[in-house]
Formats: C-alpha cells, structure tokens, sequence
C-alpha cells in the first residue's frame, strides 16, 4: 500500500495506520495488564482499597526505594494448597483432553467421510452447542446428576439401583463438565484437518495390500497430527485454568487453580497473592500457548 | 503467424531507427537469493504480439507483472511509450491485464466488470454505457450483460475477462496464460478471435505461455525465457528454423541434435564428424565457430526423408530400424534406433491412404537436405 | 470418494451426538415442569408455562439482559473493526514492524484461561483509575473493554482465515484497471468478504453475551450481566427459572442458525437457476 508522499515523511504507511489501531489497542489492554499483574504480584497485601501497597516508595526528597516482596511466590511454593491446586489442574486438564480426543476423534472422522449433504447437517449440530451459553449447559448436568435427578430417578425406577449415587460434587461431575463443554473445540480443529485430507490415498494403501485399521494407523493418524494437536491445545489450555465447571460441579474438594485464583481474589482479598497465581500459572501455559502458535504456523504452511 | 496489420508486417524489429513502443532495460528482479530474472532487455514494438515462451519457473510471470506494475524490478528500467514506467503502481500505467484466472468480480454483473475500469477513471455515465456495450458487442457477449460470473461458462469468463481490460484502450496489454484454461477446439477458435480483435483495436498485446503451439500461432515475435534470461528473441520462424541453442532447438517444437565435431570449416560449408551419428553431417553454410570444436547438429523431424533404398552419398545419410510408429491421422511419428543406439525422430505426412507402408523393425535410410540442419554451439 | 459406513463410526456419533444433546433436551423438557424441585415430574400440575411467566416478569433477571445486550452489540461492533483491521494486516502484509507481537496478541486470547485475562484487566483498570482518574469505577465501559480485547481475537482469526482463501488476482485486477488500494477494499474486498465479517459479528455477540469471568472481574456495581446472575442462582442448586431461560436461548439460537442455513441454501438455489 502507498499513501501521499508527505505523510511517509514522517514513517507513516497506509500499512502502518492499518495495524496501528489494533496492535494499541492489545498492548494497552492485553499485554500492560499482565506487567501490572507481575508488579502487584511482589506486593504487599494492604487494607486498603486497593488492597495492596505501592510497589515504589519515596523515601526522603530524593531516594525511590523498590520492594520487591517474594513472600508471594514463597507462599505460593510452601503451602500444600496451591501446589496441589496446579498439579491437579494440569492432571484433570491433561485427562479432560485424552477424553475429548477419544470421543471427539471418531466424530470429526465420521463428518468427514460423510456425505456433503449430511455433512453440513453434522456440523451444524456441533456448532449449535456452541453458540448455546456454557454456563447454561454445565447448569443442565447439575439437574442431570443430582441426588435427585434425571439419571438418578430413571435409575431408581427402572429398579436398576435402590439408592441414588452420588454423581454431583465429585471429580467425576468435573470430568464429565469439562468434557462436554470442550467437546466442540476437539472436534473442528480435527475436522478441519481431517476434511482437507486425500482419502485416495487410503485406497492407495489397500490396494497394496494394507487392511483398513493398518491404513488408518498409518496414514490418516500420522496425516491428522497437526489436527489432533491443535484440538489438544485448544482443550488442555484453557481447561488448566477453568473456573466454571469446578465451582458448579466439582464441590468444595474439586482443587482447580482456577478456582483458587478466584477465591483468592474475590473471597480473601488478597490481590498480591492472587497475582501471584496467575503468573504462575502463564508461566506453565505460555510454552504450550508456543506450540499451539507453531501448529498453526505449520498447518497453514502446509495447506498453501 | 500472426497477422496483424501496420508497423507489424514491416518488421520494426530489423529496423535500427524504429523507436521501441515498450522498453525493458536490464531488468533483473530476486526474490530473496532466487533471482527471477536475470538482466533481461527486450524491445517491443506498437502493435506487436509479443509472446514470452518458457516452462514453469522461467520468469516469464515474473517479467510480465513487472510490465504491469505488480512487481517493482530490483535493478534495471522499463519504459512504455518512452516514459519511465519503473516504479509506477498498476493503477497510474496505461497498461491493462488479463489475468489467468480472470479474476472476474463475482459480486458485480457482466456490466459493471467492464465498466469498473472506466468508472476508475471518471468517464461520464453516457460514456461508460456506450463504450461498455460496444466492446461487449465486439466479444460477442451483448445479451449477457446483467449476468453474474458465476453464471458464465469459462470461454465467456475470458471474453468478458478481454472485454474489461480492453475497454480502457490501453497502451499495452498483458495476457497472463490466456488460453490455458480452454479445451482444445476453444482454444484454436480463441487464438484466432484474439489476433483478430488486436488487429481491429490496434493494441500492443504481450503475451506468457508455456505452450509453444500457442506461441507460435499468435506471436508476431516469440521470446524464449529459461532461467530468468531470454535466450532467443524472434519470428516464430525464425526461432524454429534458426535455433541459437540446444535449448531452443529443444524446446520449440521436437528436434533431432546430433553432437559432433567440426572437421571442415569453410564460408560456404562445414562438415561435422558425429559419433553419435555414425556418420558425417554436410550442412550447405558457414557458421562461426572456433576449429575442431564441438558443436551440435539440428535436424527437424519433417526434414528427415525416411526411405527403404539407400539413397545416394555418404553425408547426411543413416541407416537404422523402425523402433516405434505412432499414427496421429495426418502424420505419423517414426522412431528409428540407429546403429550407434541413438533414436532419431522423423514426421511424415500420410499424404496418400495406400502408401509404401513402413512397418516395425524395418530396416530405413534417412537422410536430409544439406541445408536443413541449424549447426548450434551452445 | 467412496462413503463407507462403518458401524463403529455411526455408533460413535450417534452417542457422541446425544451426549451434546441429552443435557440440553432435558432442560427444555423440565422447564415445563411445575415443581419447584426441577427434577422431579410433578404430573399433577406440569406441564406448565408458569416459570415462562414469572421469568418475563423478573426484573433482576430482565434488568441484566439489557445490560448483557447493551455490552454486546458495542462489543461485537467495535471488534469487528479491530478484528478486521488485524485480519487484514495479518492476512495481506507479509512483513511490517510488529507482524510478530500483533500475532502472539492476537492468538494468545483465544487459548489463555480467562481469570488471568480478567483478573490482568481488573488490575489494569484499578492502576490506570489511579494514576490518570479514569475509568472512574468500574462498569459498563471497562466491561466492554474487556470483551472487547478478547473478542477481536476471535474475529482476527475468522477474517484471516477468509483472506487467506480470497483470490488474490481480484485486487490485483482491480489495481490495474485504475483503483487505488484503498478503494479496491471498500470496493472489491470489503463485500467479498462481507459474510465472514458478519459472522465475526455474531462471534463476538455470542461470546460477549456468554462471558461470566471477565464479566465478573471488570464489572461493577449495577452492572450485573445476564450470566452473572445466573451464575449466583446456580451456585445455589438448580431453579426452574433457569430452565425456561435456557429454553428460550436455544431456541432462539437454533432458529438462528436454522434461519441463516436455509437463507443461504435459497440463495445458491437461486443463483444456479438463473445460471
């Protein structure tokens, strides 16, 4: 793009106007706060509104003096609590997203190989759930696994049990919530990837002599790589941190640390340690948050 | 051979004083350590067709979205008209482009494509009607003008594609591939139809392909690309009769080379040992070439007579047997393995329904006019 | 291509599929249940619309969807601005200063856990409240700012992902026959891709709507959003209203989406007829 002469005096680009507005916009909004929330993580918790105190202070006329209070992050690694919080988060994300993949995986091939006109039908149904609110849909698994609810009254009165089980504020609820409200992002990018694919060479493959499940193995699982992995980051990343299913589902004992962050801030007021979490637990995602960015640098390098 | 009307068929090309209508100058463009192409300079005169011939990866895309503004060259000028045209955008050149897809506005009608160009250009409303019905009328799309792209077959698509960058008036047109899309008889009729409508309008065409049949049908001038160079800039015939290398022998239509050494080197004839002849080749002019060096002998197809009774001489003649024969209705393709092992095409016409049939594994002379082979160096 | 059925396939979405659905089904069916308890089918007096009735009449309830639309619409217009601009540049440039940074920014949202973006944007607003006076507290305007910021993300990708499949030679084309680059967007580029800004649109819309956390963290008070009251009934166990009020979402989305679908297969009927 060109623009007038004059203006490029001064560095401006059409080019450079257009990315301009946005690339603001995102520092200011997205990346300043997270040096605010690095800041506040080394200080004081303080009665106050703001509940902290001022990272820098003037001492006298003309001495600034810094205090960097690492008593966050060392409470953070001595109490049993937030450790055991991220490692069962990073437990439960990591065997939320085998699931999804488990289950979503034979979905996404199954639209696939469909016929085109039952395969806008399929889709539209995985794409409907997902414009439905999540908060919503995890509130019907509440009505579904209470003591008294759906599950438990058809198990009661086909006899099948006497007792109602107890499916509600257990790992098992959290389980099952965070599967199905990732579901829908396990299987597109799968799709995606899966519908590109030459299914030729599959027939390629028998016809020298390979059975369907060894040409499966071997040439659509190995094809389809970059499509599971996006599905996985898009499930297990966000699933680390999520905070909504465990506190409608998982009850009082569900650890997520999403959880604890939100406690931390909203029920404890302690903002410095709040902070302190949610740098941690950027500091154990953003390498993933890298490999997702690289999968999809190779996809779409791939498909051009 | 195109036969356009005018400055064309004086051949401004042989005439030092003639001024060029588009000039590239030593235009050399890399992407990166690629270099596209490689300081190329080419004189093309108003009113020509100019074709730029080579395979995939040639450069001669390269070239042509360069003439168009597409592409800024990295070293080097290109002047249309006289005016230096280097660094100017495509919007600001009096050039228009044909595009290989067409690149048609699926969101706008048959019209309102043709129109785009002029509207551009702030032509009155009268104006852009009159003129946009006139060229749809002269590619015979006149009924078709509140159609949508889509709603076109892909013979239309070009035309109106055609229609869109004609109706400018430009100075120069580019074609980018125009006939790759269409089948066979399509393309034969379209070829014709475009050398007609530059006929009437009178614009300079320049024109890329990789198909020389192509080339050599609309071209009033071809030049050969390989690796980014022009390696032979000329009449259609003049590049198939006089090759200035192996790879244009090659590359326009088939050929027979035969590698040898000069052993007589005089004015008026040279005489070339080849081994892998098996034979002597006498060829009827002088070339220039350093002595005893080596050199390689052209032989077009058609050119070779192929006969069961040897013929009289002991240059320009060979003997071998009939390896293969491929019958394409008005000629055949004889492939005859030589002693040396060397297989040497020959084209026959059928020209009579019960000729001497030629079979397989018969034993054949073929020998050639003296003045038939192109004696290259390179 | 050769359409195999293989009954470990069908089987697989057919439970894959009612799985997504059994949930969704029973809070429709049970939101015409006239029990107070949800669950259990009060045959005597169900069904009824009575929740319907008392939820159209909840003014907590109505007072937050008019504060979740208001921040929706300004949401899902302004990132379609910025997502579109970020598309663009991203899908056309190849190289400029900051191609990297606009990228990492632009992909990071979609995938980072939203109580740190909440919880940073939260601090964020506190600081900046501090040191320059604005925003004055936190409602409506630091909500949508938030939204906002994560929403643009979303719309980055789907205009991009439209470039990438957009014939280049059209611009070009409009380029050579006179247009300077700015009018080959609004005129060629611009409609052409019309649709997928338009669905960035709902994209936004949508995802504004249905956000509880950075709702939670950059809200105020008075400016409790649909799914924040929600959240607060629910935390308690299940509610009729609840029911009723998901009923009514799925309702409006599926008809929505069945609405758009069949629009869109006359248009391509039509267009094949006048061909």
């Amino acid at each position: 793009m060109k623009t007038t002469p004059h203006l490029r005096r001064f560095g401006i680009t059409g080019r450079g106007l257009v990315v301009a507005l946005p690339y603001l916009w995102l520092l200011l909004f997205f990346v300043v706060p997270f040096v605010i929330v690095l800041k506040i993580s080394f200080s004081d918790i303080d009665l106050a509104i703001p509940p902290y105190k001022p990272l820098l202070e003037w001492i006298g006329k003309y001495s600034l003096a810094i205090k960097l209070n690492f008593n966050n992050y060392v409470f953070l690694f001595t109490d049993s609590l937030y450790l055991n919080a991220m490692l069962n988060s990073v437990k439960v994300a990591f065997i939320s997203t085998l699931l999804c993949l488990l289950i979503g995986y034979p979905m996404a091939y199954g639209i696939a190989r469909s016929k085109p006109s039952t395969r806008n039908i399929l889709l539209l149904l995985v794409i409907l759930p997902f414009w439905t609110s999540l908060l919503l849909r995890v509130y019907a698994w509440i009505g579904l696994l209470k003591a008294n609810g759906v599950i438990n009254n058809l198990l009661i009165w086909s006899g099948a049990i006497h007792e109602p089980l107890t499916m509600l504020y257990t790992p098992f609820a959290m389980y099952v919530g965070i599967v199905y409200s990732y579901l829908p992002f396990m299987i597109l990018p799968l799709y995606a990837n899966l519908e590109k694919m030459d299914w030729t060479l599959l027939e390629a493959a028998e016809d020298l002599g390979c059975r369907p499940y060894q040409a499966f193995y071997k040439i659509t699982l190995p094809l389809s790589r970059n499509g599971m992995l996006a599905g996985s980051m898009l499930v297990f990343i966000p699933a680390v941190g999520e905070f909504v299913i465990p506190a409608l589902l998982g009850g009082p004992n569900a650890l997520m640390i999403g959880r604890v962050l939100w406690d931390e801030f909203f029920s404890n007021r302690a903002w410095p340690v709040a902070s302190a979490v949610a740098i941690l637990l950027l500091v154990i995602l953003v390498p993933f948050m890298m490999w997702y960015q690289s999968v999809q640098a190779r996809e779409s390098a791939g498909a051009r | 051979m195109a036969t356009s009307a005018g400055a064309v068929k004086a051949a401004p090309w042989n005439d030092p004083s003639a001024r060029p209508y588009v000039e590239v100058l030593r235009v050399s463009k890399s992407f990166g350590d690629f270099k596209a192409v490689d300081d190329v300079s080419l004189k093309i005169y108003k009113g020509e067709i100019f074709c730029l011939l080579g395979a995939s990866g040639c450069g001669k895309t390269t070239l042509l979205r360069m003439l168009g503004g597409f592409e800024t060259p990295s070293s080097g000028r290109i002047f249309i008209d006289g005016e230096d045209m280097t660094g100017v955008p495509p919007y600001e050149r009096p050039v228009n482009m044909m595009f290989q897809s067409y690149a048609l506005f699926p969101h706008m009608t048959v019209e309102q494509n043709v129109a785009f160009g002029l509207k551009q250009d702030r032509v009155p409303r009268p104006q852009i009607a009159e003129r946009v019905a006139t060229m749809l009328d002269l590619v015979k799309l006149s009924g078709f003008a509140k159609r949508k792209p889509h709603q076109l077959s892909g013979g239309q698509k070009q035309r109106v594609a055609l229609a869109r960058s004609l109706v400018k008036r430009p100075k120069l047109l580019l074609l980018d591939e125009p006939l790759g899309a269409l089948d066979k008889k399509l393309r034969e009729h379209t070829q014709f139809e475009l050398i007609s409508l530059q006929d009437q309008l009178g614009v300079t065409f320049v024109v890329v392909t990789h198909d020389q049949e192509e080339a050599m049908t609309l071209a009033s001038r071809i030049g050969v690309m390989n690796y980014g160079e022009i390696v032979q800039a000329g009449t259609p015939s003049e590049i198939y009769e006089f090759p200035s290398s192996k790879f244009v022998a090659d590359f326009v239509g088939s050929v027979n080379i035969f590698e040898g050494k000069l052993i007589e080197d005089e004015p008026e004839y040279v005489r070339i040992a080849s081994e892998e002849l098996g034979g002597t080749i006498y060829v009827s002019h002088g070339i220039s070439a350093a002595p005893e060096a080596v050199v390689w002998a052209a032989v077009r197809p058609e050119k070779v007579f192929m006969s069961t009774a040897q013929p009289e001489g002991s240059d320009n003649v060979v003997r071998g047997a009939v390896q293969d024969i491929a019958y394409l209705g008005d000629l055949s393709i004889y492939l005859v393995k030589l002693a040396t092992g060397k297989v040497v095409r020959v084209t026959q016409p059928n020209t009579s329904r019960h000729a001497e049939a030629i079979t397989w594994d018969q034993q054949v002379y073929l020998t050639w006019d003296p003045s038939s082979p192109v004696v290259v160096t390179r | 291509m050769n359409y195999r059925r293989s009954y470990f396939i069908v089987t697989c979405i057919a439970f894959g599929f009612a799985f997504l659905y059994v949930p969704i089904l029973s809070m429709v069916v049970f939101s015409f249940n006239a029990s107070k308890l949800v669950t259990v089918w009060d045959s005597a007096n169900s069904p009824t619309l009575k929740w319907y009735y008392s939820l159209l009449h909840n003014e907590e309830i109505l007072d937050a969807a008019w504060i979740s639309l208001k921040v929706a619409v300004i949401n899902a217009s302004g990132s379609v601005i910025l997502g579109t601009l970020a598309g663009f540049g991203l899908g056309r440039f190849t190289k400029f200063r900051g191609r990297f940074m606009l990228n990492a920014m632009t992909t990071a949202p979609l995938v980072m856990p939203e109580v740190i973006t909440g919880l940073s944007l939260l601090l964020l607003f506190v600081a900046l409240e501090q040191t320059i006076g604005w925003p004055a507290g936190r409602g409506i305007t630091t909500m949508t700012i938030g939204h906002m910021t994560f929403s643009m993300a979303y719309v980055t990708v789907v205009v991009q992902s439209r470039l990438a499949s957009f014939d280049r030679a059209l611009e070009e084309a409009a380029m050579d026959l006179g247009a300077r680059p700015l009018k080959v967007f609004f005129v060629i580029t611009l409609p052409i891709i019309l649709p997928a800004i338009l669905s960035g649109w709902l994209l936004a819309f949508t995802l504004s709507w249905d956000d509880l956390v950075i709702s939670s963290f950059t809200s105020g008070p008075g400016s409790s959003t649909l799914p924040m009251v929600v959240f607060s009934k629910v935390r308690l166990g299940v509610s009729p209203e609840i029911n009723v009020l998901a009923t009514l979402t799925i309702g409006v989305v599926t008809l929505m989406i069945v609405g758009v679908s069949f629009w869109m297969a006359r248009a391509s009927r039509l267009e094949k007829a006048a061909a």
